[in-house]
């Protein structure tokens, strides 16, 4: 199991290779890259920041978990930081195991506990020049509404 | 008295103008004391009333106890992957 922060372009291949063994019969892996388009919007770029001390933190906390859930210590997760062009990978989770199920599970956790508790931001550059931070928890179109920085969905 | 160091990140260091700051506060301290003095910025009208709050690096509740020199981070909501 291994976790990192980076600030280089992610290699997914390598990942794939480094959970690879004659033990398992299946690896999974899931990359996650900048987006052309977001609610709309023409994106030319992400910029991504992270509370890096605690982020690290979380994302072992979160490793070491499915590791438990799922039954294989062969899990590898970076997240990439700084400024990613489209279709730059951002994140790479890879996972293997005996079997297909666990491996496919074990990827899936990772990418969901990570949005939810990783503290890693991303601010979108738009082809009109402007950029912004995105919020998660504002549904598309709404009303920003900063008191309500779990609530996730529309409330009218 | 205690002091408390305050991280802010993302479009809270944007709204307040920076990244850290340092705060004295009469003890006993709490997470929402450390929050309203942060409201009453210059700024701070994008601070929720009850942001995502990590204390030392562990995430915590509003009511939680804050102890001299711990590290005291206001997250925005969070955007990875």
């Amino acid at each position: 199991m291994r976790v990192a922060l980076v600030e280089r372009p992610l290699d997914p291949t390598a990942l794939l290779a480094e959970v690879a063994d004659v033990a398992h019969g299946a690896s999974a892996l899931f990359v996650g890259t900048v987006r052309a388009v977001n609610d709309g919007r023409a994106v030319t770029g992400i910029d991504y920041s992270a509370y890096v001390a605690m982020a690290e933190r979380e994302l072992a906390a979160i490793a070491a978990e499915v590791v438990a859930a799922c039954g294989t210590p062969a899990l590898v997760v970076e997240h990439r930081l700084g400024h990613l062009a489209l279709g730059e990978a951002s994140v790479v989770v890879a996972a293997a195991h005996a079997h297909r199920a666990p491996a496919l599970d074990a990827v899936r956790q990772v990418i969901e506990a990570m949005k939810r508790r990783v503290p890693i931001w991303k601010q979108e550059h738009y082809a009109d020049g402007t950029r912004e931070w995105v919020d998660p928890t504002r549904a598309s179109g709404a009303t920003p509404d900063a008191g309500a920085p779990r609530s996730v969905g529309a409330s009218r | 008295m205690i002091t408390v160091s305050v991280l802010l990140f993302a479009s809270y260091a944007d709204a307040l103008g920076r990244s850290s700051l340092e705060l004295t506060l009469a003890a006993p301290a709490t997470v929402d004391d450390v929050v309203a003095r942060l409201r009453a910025l210059p700024g701070a009208e994008r601070l929720p009333s009850r942001p995502l709050v990590a204390v030392n690096q562990s995430y915590t509740g509003a009511a939680a106890a804050v102890a001299d020199g711990d590290e005291v981070a206001i997250l925005p909501p969070v955007a990875g992957g």
